[in-house]
């Protein structure tokens, strides 16, 4: 990176976030400070929600995604759009029109004050330990490009998103995203563009797609009923939409964007945007990692894309290295001949010709991954956390640094770190809005004024900031940490759906038997979770039906006309 | 308890909700579509 790349990302960053206080001085109410002013169009929303779901780890990892793997992976926004409805449809109406700031005081007026503490506690739980990771995850890949110093970039982008979103509030959040998304559109856009052009002379984007798509990289969809697949139609749709309705129905973070809305109609506007625009999006972003992975089969790829783990190649592993490196270069050539003997005779009609280049240039891919597997065997041991050994985190971001103009450098750095930081400042927002109304404001000082809960909201929202950043300086240290966090996100997302669905669709159900069927689908998912290895979307759907299940039969035992909890 | 909020869409062509989430799914069908069309042309 250069001074102009410095000058884009810096201007960028700060310009947004500068921006978004000013807008935002006088949000001087709780109500105004917490959901925002209530102006917000439904542009503004959808921009929101999507923003607050594209962190960091989407421009990162789904780009290597696509590069290792291909477009599969989009099947699992299948069922996003469904979800989406249910929640314009059924909860969001609801929620708007018993005037609530959080989710789990919805709890609190459906059920009684324990379960509203039980869904407060399993979001603080989960987003709490996670909010760490939002800024951790662009850090340690960003700082290992750059030779930025880790605790730096961690200390610096945190308290940035920290000013602006204790100072500004909900306004403040959904303002920066709307320009946080500029960003990141304008990004995906110029390295496409860029991909594009840097194709080699005679090879068009229909070239590179069909070499792509004769890798396997652009098998988007699969009808397959075979449940050892990773990602299918199938259980897209329905793992998918269980996982989306859980995450944009029950997590704060989410449901105070949607309800910063000026209307019910541009809240479900907000809501419809993201249910026609999610997919593609993701798709689009897989198929940029599907194209570099084009791009390299006629530029010699680095063998392995993080260049601190091609640093650490010293002492007796280096000669090993360099004969993989010289075979990886051979194989390499020998590849890209037979590419460019396969487009010649697709070109000239030559089918038979075709084929016969086609299958000998797939061969020599096989044979260049298995010296990149060797090669990778011995550079990426993992590392604490294992979060560095993921090499296709850096396939997308080491393409743009080596490929990409001054300047475009800059822009993409700083899309990468506003995803973060859009993320983060919805996540901070949540917590401190949770911690202010479901906790001090419910349990500990009830008779509480506004302006008091106002000053503690920002104190709330400051603490949860400086925790995450304490947190993610610490992460590096810990020996798998965030796969654990990760895990403890999915099983207790289950649980909170399930609590959810029983207090929009089981009206005879009251709060003492969603309260214990929840503890009991808990401990259900804890027990399943240390006896069995399935896929964490299982997890989502067990934990759901099990606390609607126990909820309907603790409810049948106390008796369905008992008047023992308060119903709303 | 607020009180109940004007139920229109503000779509031109599209006055109920039903009919928003409907051209929702209609967008979904036509997005598999390409996808599907994007496998089969390059796979």
């Amino acid at each position: 990176m250069n001074a102009l790349d410095y000058l884009v990302l810096v201007g960028a960053l700060l310009g947004i976030a500068v921006y978004g206080m000013w807008r935002t001085r006088h949000r001087d109410t709780l109500g105004s400070y917490l959901r925002g002013s209530g102006t917000a169009g439904w542009a503004a929303i959808g921009l929101s929600v999507m923003a607050t779901q594209a962190s960091a780890i989407t421009f990162l990892s789904t780009p290597g995604q696509g590069y290792e793997y291909g477009l599969d992976f989009v099947q699992n926004y299948f069922g996003a759009p469904f979800a989406l409805m249910l929640i314009a449809a059924v909860f969001l109406p609801i929620l708007r029109r018993l005037g609530v700031f959080t989710a789990y005081e919805y709890l609190g007026r459906r059920f009684d004050g324990k379960t509203r503490l039980l869904g407060m506690s399993l979001f603080l739980l989960q987003r709490g330990l996670a909010a760490g990771i939002t800024i951790y995850a662009p850090a340690i890949v960003l700082s290992a490009l750059f030779g930025w110093r880790l605790d730096a970039t961690i200390v610096l982008t945190g308290l940035l998103v920290v000013v602006y979103t204790v100072a500004g509030g909900s306004d403040a959040v959904t303002i920066t995203q709307k320009y946080q998304m500029g960003i990141i559109f304008a990004g995906l856009l110029a390295a496409f563009a860029v991909l594009i052009r840097r194709l080699p002379a005679g090879v068009s984007a229909s070239d590179a797609l069909v070499v792509a798509g004769g890798f396997g990289r652009l098998h988007a969809v699969d009808f397959s009923l075979d449940v050892h697949r990773r990602y299918t139609f199938w259980s897209g749709l329905l793992g998918g939409f269980f996982l989306a309705l859980s995450y944009f129905g029950t997590d704060q973070s989410q449901v105070q964007r949607y309800l910063a809305g000026a209307s019910l109609k541009e809240s479900r506007l907000g809501l419809m945007f993201n249910a026609v625009f999610k997919i593609p999006m993701q798709a689009f972003i897989l198929l940029l990692g599907a194209l570099v992975f084009a791009f390299y089969q006629f530029e010699r790829p680095p063998i392995v894309f993080n260049p601190a783990a091609a640093a650490a190649a010293v002492g007796a592993d280096s000669g090993k290295l360099q004969k993989l490196e010289a075979d990886f270069s051979s194989i390499h050539a020998q590849k890209r001949l037979w590419i460019g003997r396969w487009l010649e005779a697709r070109h000239s009609g030559d089918a038979a010709a075709e084929v016969a280049a086609r299958s000998e240039a797939l061969a020599q891919g096989r044979r260049a991954d298995m010296v990149r597997t060797q090669v990778r065997s011995v550079l990426l041991r993992p590392g604490p956390a294992g979060a560095e050994a993921n090499d296709a985190d850096y396939v997308f971001i080491r393409f743009v640094i080596d490929h990409l103009p001054h300047g475009l450098v800059g822009l993409l750095v700083a899309m990468i770190l506003a995803a973060a930081m859009s993320s983060k400042s919805a996540e901070l927002n949540a917590l401190g809005s949770v911690t202010t109304v479901d906790l001090y404001r419910n349990a500990v000082r009830p008779g509480a004024d506004d302006a008091h809960c106002l000053a503690a909201s920002r104190w709330f929202t400051a603490l949860w900031g400086l925790a995450a950043i304490a947190f993610a300086l610490f992460a590096r240290l810990a020996e798998n940490l965030i796969q654990a966090i990760n895990i403890l996100g999915s099983v207790f997302y289950g649980v909170m759906l399930g609590i959810f669905l029983v207090a929009f669709f089981l009206k005879p159900v009251r709060g003492t038997a969603v309260f214990w069927g929840a503890i009991g689908a808990q401990a259900l998912v804890f027990a399943l979770y240390a006896a069995l290895t399935i896929s964490y979307l299982w997890y989502n759907l067990i934990g759901c039906a099990a606390c609607v299940g126990l909820s309907l039969a603790i409810q049948a035992g106390i008796g369905f006309g008992t008047r023992e909890d308060r119903h709303a | 308890m607020t009180p109940p909020e004007d139920e229109s869409t503000g779509l031109p062509g599209l006055r109920s909700w039903r009919a928003v989430y409907l051209a929702v799914l209609g967008v979904f069908a036509a997005w598999v579509a390409l996808l599907l069309l994007l496998t089969r042309m390059f796979s």
